[in-house]
């Protein structure tokens, strides 16, 4: 072993891991006691101006989590984690790749779990033999005829001294990703009023407007209720325009967003306005026309000439269920009648026959994420997941059979074995094996 | 018969097991030990009834959702999960003495949801933002963390008794605490219950950060309910380390066992009550 340097040493240590690990949750604490992402003018209200000047000179407000000594923690603990890894890997690795067959007899008489038995023939054919025996069950021996007698050496899941490596580099993997998310995403806001389109959102927190480099359109927004009058979907059919063109098209739900280019669009919010939109189709002719027309206001459709207006409405809050809708073609009494939101009906008039429908219009509320780090976080999550479970549920085992000459055509015979991990799982095993290996 | 009938039955049951474990413990009487047994998993049966009536309900009312989205349904969740890696260690490890210091909290679970203010057992249908797969798989994945942690803080008040004990006087089979299993066996189980709550901790918090990504575009806010999930999984890992790494066992295990269990209680009953966040929908 080389002299080590002595703050190679310092960032290897597991001690240093210990005391990061236990400085981060404890100091993780007091962003979550003092409310995170407030205007200042919120915490000198709350707390009054001085202590609230002392939380913002330790970067406690307004976001804790992204100040840098918070950062600063983090970035120790993968520079813990990276010189740790590689100050134990060539050693994992030499363990791995270690020649089995040359281990010293001494060393395998200290091992336990030990069992001693005898056969009669000669070293090697033995050898030949029970190398057959354990391969049968699962155990691919090699054998290797040496000076002080012959050696059987068979293992299992080497390689699972890996695991716990590969769960400390999945959170190097998981932090890269975030931070190329933190450096070339970013996360912005879109309130599209239906039939318009932008190619604009702006960004949470300082509201600087970002080119999205293409258009977004809300074509359609509803929110569908249950019986109960909770609600139960948000929806928006967006469209995705390049170039005046529709690319692509979806219908988004909280929980189903849509992703184009690199850039997700998720439904968040919505906004409703007191503007309706009115289709009527005269169902004589078959000349149809949509218009927007604000609340309580005639208006006169200019192809047709019809009037149409929304008297009044009722539903939740600001949101209308069903409108009372005042109707003429100037020919006879105006109709009064009401209508579902979204939904039509057949109005019978004098001469003509009409077909109406009415929906109030709504501005959806969209978040717009960015975010090219998010395959890293996702590949760092799986990758530990199945270092966890390497880590924890496998080990590394490994069976030595040596054979010693003791009289002529009588030979001495020592199993022996270790695991790295769950010694009494592995003793068990090893009992096994010591009853199914032939003994005479 | 309703769901709800059937789930207010077990607490009852649960409070019974306890009492069984208790006499057993305390007269060692190996009848009594079968006796809770049998009583404790035909509780569980009647639970396990309880809940998936629940869930039939659901889809009867036209909702059609699992039962493990509201606080009620979490804690109930959470009371079975307990009892069910009970049931296997017992199984596995052959001792039921485990249960008098286990059962108990399958039991207080169960109190707190059937009795405490501001719980509602109503079946409510889900806001569009819990409407989602993911959900399903971050309540289970946490629970099944949680209530490992909940069987290992049990084990560890276990293993400081019987240390205490042990130093105090020598040991002496006859007495109450010397039918308890041997400190080693203890510390074994303590170890392998953490290790095996800590990787669906894991999950429990992947799987979360997944939803939170479909549903808002980020997979980590670092909210309140956000961030104690993680200081507890700090907490474990810490304790993981110490004894791979540093040789830590015994009472000190015990302890951080128990420490780790009361940051789990933090995250998931504290922060609905006395912090804000996006998870708030579990105060209801
Ligand atoms: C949150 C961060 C960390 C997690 C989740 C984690 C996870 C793990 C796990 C699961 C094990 C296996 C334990 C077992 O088999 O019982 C382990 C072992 C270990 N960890 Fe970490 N670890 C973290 C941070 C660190 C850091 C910063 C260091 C830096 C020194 C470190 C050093 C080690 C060492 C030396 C081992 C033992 C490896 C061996 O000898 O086989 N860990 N870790």
């Amino acid at each position: 072993m080389k002299n080590k340097n002595p703050i190679w040493s310092f960032f290897a240590s597991v001690k240093l891991a210990l005391f990061t690990l236990f400085i981060l949750s404890t100091t993780s604490i007091i962003g979550t006691i003092i409310p995170q992402k407030e205007a200042s003018h919120w915490y000198i209200e709350r707390y009054g101006e001085k202590m609230a000047n002392i939380f913002a000179s330790l970067s406690f407000t307004p976001d804790m989590y992204s100040s840098a000594w918070f950062t600063s923690l983090l970035a120790l603990l993968c520079i813990n984690l990276i010189v740790c890894s590689l100050d134990r890997l060539p050693g994992v690795w030499r363990q791995i790749k270690a020649d089995n067959l040359a281990t010293p007899l001494a060393r395998l008489e200290s091992m336990t779990p030990q069992y001693r038995w005898q056969l009669s023939g000669q070293g090697n054919e033995i050898g030949r033999l029970l190398a057959a025996s354990l391969g049968s069950i699962g155990w691919q021996a090699e054998l290797r005829d040496r000076e002080d007698g012959t050696l059987l050496f068979a293992q299992k899941g080497a390689m699972t001294r890996l695991g716990v490596y590969i769960v400390h580099i999945s959170i190097l993997v998981i932090l890269a990703g975030a931070t190329i998310g933190a450096m070339l995403g970013y996360k912005a806001s879109i309130m599209l009023p239906e039939t318009t389109s932008t190619e604009v959102a702006y960004t949470q927190g300082t509201h600087t407007p970002v080119n999205l480099g293409f258009e977004v359109r809300c074509d359609h927004f509803n929110i569908e209720y249950y019986d109960n009058g909770m609600p139960k979907s948000y929806r928006s059919q967006l469209s995705i325009l390049e170039e005046g063109k529709v690319v692509t098209k979806k219908a988004i739900v909280v929980n189903d967003p849509l992703t184009y280019k690199g850039i997700t669009f998720y439904q968040s919010s919505y906004e409703p306005f007191s503007d309706f939109m009115v289709t009527v189709t005269n169902n004589n002719n078959g000349l149809s026309e949509t218009e927007i027309i604000p609340y309580q206001q005639q208006q006169t459709l200019p192809k047709s000439g019809l009037q149409i207006g929304v008297i009044s409405a009722d539903g939740r809050g600001q949101s209308a269920s069903k409108m009372k809708i005042w109707f003429t073609d100037n020919d006879g009494e105006p109709s009064l009648f009401w209508l579902d939101n979204g939904s039509q009906t057949t109005v019978q008039r004098s001469k003509n026959n009409y077909t109406v429908s009415v929906k109030q219009m709504y501005a959806t509320g969209l978040q717009v994420a960015k975010d090219p780090g998010i395959w890293l976080v996702y590949i760092g999550c799986g990758l530990m997941l199945f270092g966890l479970v390497i880590a924890f549920f496998t080990s590394h085992q490994r069976i030595w059979l040596f054979i010693q000459k003791e009289s002529e055509g009588k030979c001495s015979l020592l199993m022996t074995g270790t695991a790295n991990k769950n010694k009494a799982g592995f003793a068990k095993t090893f009992q096994h094996l010591t009853e199914r290996i032939p003994k005479a | 018969m309703d769901s709800s009938q059937l789930i207010g039955i077990t607490t009852f049951t649960y409070l019974f097991s306890t009492i069984l474990y208790a006499a057993f413990f305390i007269f060692k009487s190996d009848r009594l030990g079968s006796i809770a047994t049998i009583f404790t998993a035909a509780a569980f049966l009647i639970q396990t009834a309880g809940i998936g009536l629940r869930w039939l309900e659901s889809y009867q009312l036209g909702i059609g959702r699992a039962p493990l989205t509201n606080m009620y349904e979490s804690v109930v969740f959470f009371a079975w999960t307990i009892i069910l890696i009970y049931l296997i260690i017992e199984w596995k490890f052959k001792t039921k003495i485990i249960g008098t210091f286990a059962v108990p909290f399958a039991f207080l679970a169960m109190a707190y949801a059937s009795f405490a203010k501001g719980i509602t057992k109503e079946i409510v249908p889900l806001i569009p933002a819990l409407q989602s797969n993911w959900l399903i798989a971050h309540v289970v994945t946490c629970f099944i963390g949680y209530a490992a942690f909940a069987v290992a803080a049990g084990l560890g008040i276990m293993y400081l008794i019987k240390n205490t004990s042990e130093t105090r006087q020598s040991t002496d089979n006859s007495s109450l605490l010397g039918t308890l299993p041997a400190l080693q066996v203890l510390d074994d189980i303590i170890h392998k219950t953490m290790v095996f709550g800590f990787l669906w901790l894991s999950v429990g918090i992947i799987t979360g950060a997944i939803w939170a990504n479909s549903a808002w575009g980020t997979y980590w806010s670092w909210d309140p309910k956000e961030t104690w999930s993680l200081i507890t999984w700090f907490l474990y890992a810490i304790t993981l380390h110490a004894r791979y790494t540093r040789g830590w066992g015994g009472t000190r295990i015990a302890w951080l066992s128990i420490f780790g269990f009361i940051s789990v209680i933090f995250t998931y009953y504290g922060v609905n009550f006395l912090l804000s966040g996006l998870h708030s929908y579990g105060s209801s």
